[in-house]
């Protein structure tokens, strides 16, 4: 078994409500940063995980945001790296 | 009639239903422990306010994984009575007994306040003791009581009479500013389409006595006993 470490962003649906994000965006446009369209704040999680391969790694951290590390009526999460350690 | 009181590490107001259901009830009331497998015949199962494990990842979402919710979950599957309130309901919202989700307040800080609610639904169980339209006073404390759903589940929700208590001033209008926390369509609490299951965010069991300023959670108590049986 291999050791791979998978990164995995999760941040709140578009659409909802982040209060956080709005208060973040509302503060880069009063710095002057006038562009920012959106901002959302979620999570960046980082899981090490024994597996077959990279792919196989994926597959489990796949697994497990659906059934603990998003919350599928609120959150989209999106598996950002994966790479051997 | 033996009502279970959920505590999990983190739980904060298992004492205040236990209380409640005790003295201001006359019931009896079993402290059940997260890890047990057995609500030892408890007729109706609480999950009180708090902050399970810490509210960690997202509040009630590890609770969810605890043995005691298996048995939590057959009891509500049978038809019986399950009252989640504040993080119990975060709970039961997890753990998919109820549908949709609470996200952090809108004005994200933590609110403890007293609310004005709206009685509205079809829930016999909790609100045969309450008239339609009904305006209540209850407390409110939590940081995390944004109700969120997708609109087809608010629709659904609302055609089904599961929305049982809404955000109002106190005349009864539902309107922004008597939004505590940015609830979508002002909803307070809800129950599931069989009506057994309820989660609110505003706490019934601590307005059971005058002396504590309102009585306006003794009717949902005494709603189920009427309902289920002393």
């Amino acid at each position: 078994m291999n050791r791979f470490r998978v990164s995995v962003h999760i941040v709140p649906r578009k659409g909802l409500l982040d209060p956080q994000g709005k208060a973040v965006s509302d503060a880069l446009h009063a710095l002057g940063f006038a562009d920012v369209e959106d901002t959302r704040i979620g999570r960046y999680i980082v899981l090490d995980v024994r597996a077959e391969s990279a792919a196989a790694a994926e597959i489990s951290a796949q697994a497990m945001c659906d059934k603990l590390l998003a919350n599928p009526v609120t959150e989209d999460y999106q598996i950002a790296s994966t790479v051997t350690v | 009639m033996k009502f279970g009181i959920v505590t999990f590490p983190g739980s904060n107001c298992d004492t205040d239903a236990i209380h409640a259901v005790t003295d201001q009830l006359g019931q009896t009331a079993f402290a059940l422990w997260h890890r047990d497998h057995d609500t030892q015949g408890c007729d109706v199962l609480i999950l009180p306010g708090g902050f399970a494990y810490g509210d960690a990842l997202r509040a009630g979402a590890i609770a969810r994984f605890s043995p005691i919710m298996q048995e939590v979950i057959a009891h509500a599957e049978r038809g019986a009575p399950v009252i989640g309130i504040c993080n119990g309901f975060q709970v039961l919202c997890e753990s998919h007994l109820l549908p949709g989700a609470l996200m952090r307040n809108a004005g994200l800080k933590f609110v403890c306040d007293w609310v004005h609610l709206r009685v509205e639904g079809s829930a016999p169980m909790y609100l045969n003791g309450y008239q339609q339209g009904q305006v209540l006073r209850l407390p409110i404390a939590h940081g995390e009581g944004r109700f969120a759903a997708d609109d087809d589940t608010l629709d659904q929700l609302e055609q089904n009479g599961q929305v049982v208590f809404r955000y109002c001033d106190a005349s009864g209008n539902v309107t922004d500013a008597s939004n505590p926390n940015g609830a979508m369509r002002g909803i307070a609490g809800i129950t599931n389409a069989a009506g057994n299951v309820i989660g609110m965010m505003p706490h019934p069991e601590r307005a059971v006595e005058a002396l504590l300023g309102s009585t306006d959670g003794l009717p949902l108590f005494e709603s189920l006993l009427a309902r289920v049986g002393a």
